[in-house]
């Protein structure tokens, strides 16, 4: 093994250890596990992509003429599909949950190691089957399922679909199982309660709602399938069904799902945030208890995207009231991270880049929320472009750019090299330009009325304008997410060693090497310390915070 | 309607760009002020219990000022005045058909008076659709089984989309039309020509056709509870219950008829499921409540319903001249 460019004596580590595609299906160990979660969630990200892009190619005329109308909805449904349940939902908790949470509270590994494999086998078999399903004809019932369309109408694989979601959703149980019994079982000595890194109070909360919700959707899904294959009257009037009974299921796990997204990207921000501003988060208690009344609200919300579904009015109005409740935490947050700039001596590598996006975007994302939450106003935009600007800011323009911003943050702890800065800060910008283009332009489309899920707009053509700046920001935004995954490889091999903490970070997952050991520790730490502690940290190695440049 | 939705959509814009304008400008101010510079040390602070209070509470009051208002412009949106001029909406994959009380039948097309009410009672036949005219800020989405109602008020002359705003299959965006809107004189003059009769007139036809009047006679004798007077209005149940007898209580008492038995009558009427097409429905609808709109056209019949509703004698006529 010729190691031209790695250090003298390449210490033994988790990479390292044992050798064989055998050494890796067969691993237990966290981080193998999350390096397997990295690899099949980047395969699904650039399907996903590839979807989404011959959408906007397609939008970018008013007439249908790119793709058939039915390949069109086979396009954005797999597109919803493939990126929700297949990318975003697994992203952060199974790569960087899985690769951090032990570490960061002083652990081996997850409480169950073996079951951690397993969720990943699970999320490798819905995931053949998904892409069975898109290779064999696909699927065009819109991510939502929304019956009796998809139960009575559709002629496309919507059995195969369902059962790929359904697989995928135990997926998601088994890691949510792990961290809450992980999470309370396995802290170092010291590790209490409030010295836990937000990170883990976040994918605490995620946890919880994964647990609890994930199975109304593995239900739903198997009452789908049962109308279709078998006509049980469930939900198609016409066999004696109700409709809303299915989106009110549906909800009542797809709007947490929004939370099992973001919350995790929230837990990355926090770190973020403290380790270059060099302080303390602000208020960290106010955030860490945010992140569980945002999963405890969250459940209580789903209706609203029901307004013009034919619920009665006063189910509306509680609704409403009730999507307000949910809004107070995630500003609170916003505030929390805002004022920990406050006197900070902040820095400006691309992970703090991703984390000041994530601040802008989910706010955007998260104020436009309120116009959808407003009952009058709901039922002009909903089902507009305006829903689907808002959402993708809070998915994409949030959960996404956290994600990225924790991949920068970490990559040198998971793989020991670091990333090319000067190309990342580049990235992060593109992502940011291309990704306001993108969809700031659908929230005027949205409020002037064109319908989500349209392929054909040559009714309308005064859209198209703003179509085009749509899809031109869509092609900067592709290649804004190219570029990293092509420095991170090209790193992988020629980018420079990095040390045990190239960040100067507080954390236990910095205190051990790059990259860790199998079991991660030599011996159990033992925590003294406050989380964030970066006073003390600096006070030790002053002027040690960048190394990287 | 469209203003009341743009005021508070105007008022939201201040509201949200004022927020954003805090934390953007705070963030930028922040990262620029404080950015690291060599020997200066970033100041330990752990929080602020006042700040965090501060932050929680106003916005929560200012999320009420806009729930409220929310409410509001809902509920008025939700609501139909009396009196309106109602039009029956059968939506299917992929054509918007629309009925006039008055008879006029339209495909993809609606033609309205200027200033008047309108109120829409919509149904599917096949999957859920969704009428949206962005122009009067209304949408409803349209499920098959039962009805949903709308209204709007047109102001201005003119022809607008109609969309439907919720996915249903290979031709969901070419399921679009337009909704015109003419001044009171031209309406009347489009109303004159084409018309088979009132709505109410073909459901009373269908009526007799199918039998219904051998039960639901216009005196106490029928073996079927008297349909005179009863739209719109509390009717008690066998169990117990009290309902209002609107369009979607009509529609089940014909297709599921013992699911919601009268005080007093025994559930012996046959289902008519798959026996009335949506349309037959509508215009059975309509001539139910043609027996009970004389009521409230004059004072004078208002208080003897039994001999009100000489058959074809429209309500929904009687307020149009209005």
């Amino acid at each position: 093994m010729s190691t031209a460019i790695a250090q003298p004596v390449e210490r033994e580590n988790y990479l390292n250890t044992q050798y064989g595609v055998g050494s890796w299906l067969l691993t237990t160990d966290h981080k193998r596990i999350a390096l397997l979660y990295l690899a099949s969630i980047t395969f699904f990200f650039f399907i996903g992509g590839f979807f989404a892009l011959l959408i906007r190619l397609e939008l970018l005329t008013p007439a249908g003429d790119l793709v058939q109308a039915d390949t069109y909805n086979k396009l954005f449904t797999m597109h919803g599909q493939v990126m929700v349940f297949f990318f975003l939902i697994p992203s952060i908790p199974a790569v960087l949950g899985n690769f951090l949470v032990p570490m960061m509270i002083g652990a081996k590994d997850l409480a169950f190691p073996r079951i951690n494999l397993l969720s990943w086998y699970l999320y490798i078999i819905a995931g053949i089957l998904m892409l069975h399903c898109i290779l064999t004809g696909g699927v065009d019932t819109g991510w939502t399922f929304y019956t009796p369309f998809s139960t009575e109408y559709s002629n496309t694989k919507v059995i195969e679909a369902g059962l790929a979601i359904f697989i995928s959703g135990f997926s998601s149980i088994l890691t949510g199982l792990n961290f809450i019994v992980t999470i309370h079982r396995m802290r170092a000595p010291g590790m209490t309660w409030t010295r836990l890194p937000l990170f883990i109070w976040a994918h605490y909360a995620t946890s919880i709602i994964q647990i609890l919700g994930t199975p109304v959707i593995a239900i739903t899904l198997v009452l789908v399938v049962a109308e279709r294959a078998l006509h049980l009257g469930i939900f198609d009037p016409k066999l004696g069904g109700d409709p809303l009974l299915f989106q009110h299921l549906f909800w009542f796990y797809s709007h947490p799902a929004v939370y099992i997204m973001i919350l995790p990207s929230m837990g990355v921000v926090s770190e973020v945030i403290a380790c270059f501003s060099r302080k303390r988060i602000f208020g960290y208690s106010f955030v860490a208890l945010s992140s569980i009344a945002i999963a405890v609200f969250g459940f209580l919300v789903w209706a609203h995207h029901m307004f013009v579904a034919g619920i009665s009015v006063y189910a509306a109005l509680i609704f409403s009231l009730l999507s307000y409740s949910v809004a107070v935490p995630s500003a609170v947050k916003v505030f929390n991270w805002t004022a920990t700039l406050y006197k900070g001596s902040i820095h400006y590598e691309a992970p703090m880049l991703y984390a000041f996006g994530f601040l802008g975007l989910f706010t955007i994302g998260g104020l436009t929320g309120l116009f959808l939450a407003a009952l009058g106003i709901d039922v002009h935009v909903t089902d507009t472009y305006f829903v689907v600007a808002h959402f993708h800011y809070i998915m994409v323009g949030g959960a996404l750019m956290g994600y990225l911003g924790g991949m920068h943050f970490w990559w040198p702890k998971i793989t020991g090299k670091l990333y090319p800065e000067g190309w990342a800060r580049l990235a992060a910008l593109i992502v940011f330009v291309g990704f306001n283009l993108t969809f700031f332009p659908q929230f005027i489309l949205g409020y002037l009325g064109m319908p989500r899920r349209y392929f054909d707009y040559s009714h309308m053509p005064e859209f198209q304008v703003l179509n085009v700046l749509s899809t031109a920001g869509a092609t900067i935004l592709g290649i804004g997410y190219l570029l990293p995954m092509i420095y991170f490889l090209w790193s992988m091999r020629y980018g420079k060693p990095a040390p045990d903490n190239p960040w100067n970070a507080a954390g236990l997952e910095w205190q051990t090497q790059s990259p860790p050991k199998t079991f991660n520790f030599d011996e159990e730490p033992v925590v003294t310390w406050e989380a964030y502690n970066y006073d003390e940290i600096d006070k030790a190695h002053p002027e040690e915070v960048h190394v990287v440049g | 309607m469209a203003g009341n939705v743009d005021a508070l959509y105007i008022f939201l814009l201040i509201v949200t760009g004022m927020m954003t304008l805090l934390v953007f400008t705070a963030v930028i101010y922040f990262a620029a002020r404080y950015r690291h510079r060599r020997g200066v040390p970033a100041e330990q602070i752990d929080g602020s219990t006042h700040l965090e209070i501060t932050w929680t509470v106003i916005p929560f009051f200012v999320f009420m000022v806009i729930f409220l208002w929310g409410a509001v412009v809902y509920f008025k949106g939700r609501t139909p005045p009396r009196d309106s001029t109602e039009v029956y909406v059968v939506a299917k994959q992929w054509m918007w058909k629309l009925e006039h009380a008055e008879g006029q039948r339209e495909i993809n097309e609606l033609h309205v008076p200027m200033g008047r009410d309108v109120k829409l009672i919509m149904t599917s036949q096949d999957v859920i659709h969704s009428f949206f005219v962005p122009a009067f800020r209304m949408k409803q989405d349209v499920l098959p089984g039962r009805y949903t109602i709308a209204w709007f008020h047109a102001t201005k002359p003119g022809t607008y989309h109609l969309f439907c705003a919720e996915y249903c299959g290979t031709q969901h965006s070419g399921m679009v039309g337009d909704i015109v809107v003419m001044e009171p004189a031209q309406y009347e003059a489009w109303m004159s020509g084409g018309s088979t009769g009132p709505l109410s007139a073909s459901g009373e036809k269908i009526f007799a056709e199918l039998g219904c009047a051998t039960c639901h006679r216009s005196d106490t004798q029928g073996r079927g509870p008297n349909l005179v007077g009863v739209f719109g209005k509390p009717v008690q149940l066998e169990d117990g219950r009290i309902i209002n007898a609107d369009e979607n209580y009509v529609r089940e008492s014909i297709l599921d008829p013992g699911a919601k038995v009268v005080k007093g009558f025994k559930p012996v009427m046959p289902t008519f499921q798959g026996l009335v097409s949506e349309e037959q429905l509508n215009a059975l609808i309509a001539y139910v409540k043609s027996l009970s709109n004389a009521g409230p056209a004059g004072p004078k019949t208002a208080t003897a319903p039994e001999r009100a509703p000489a058959p074809g004698n429209t309500g929904t006529k009687g307020t149009q001249v209005e």
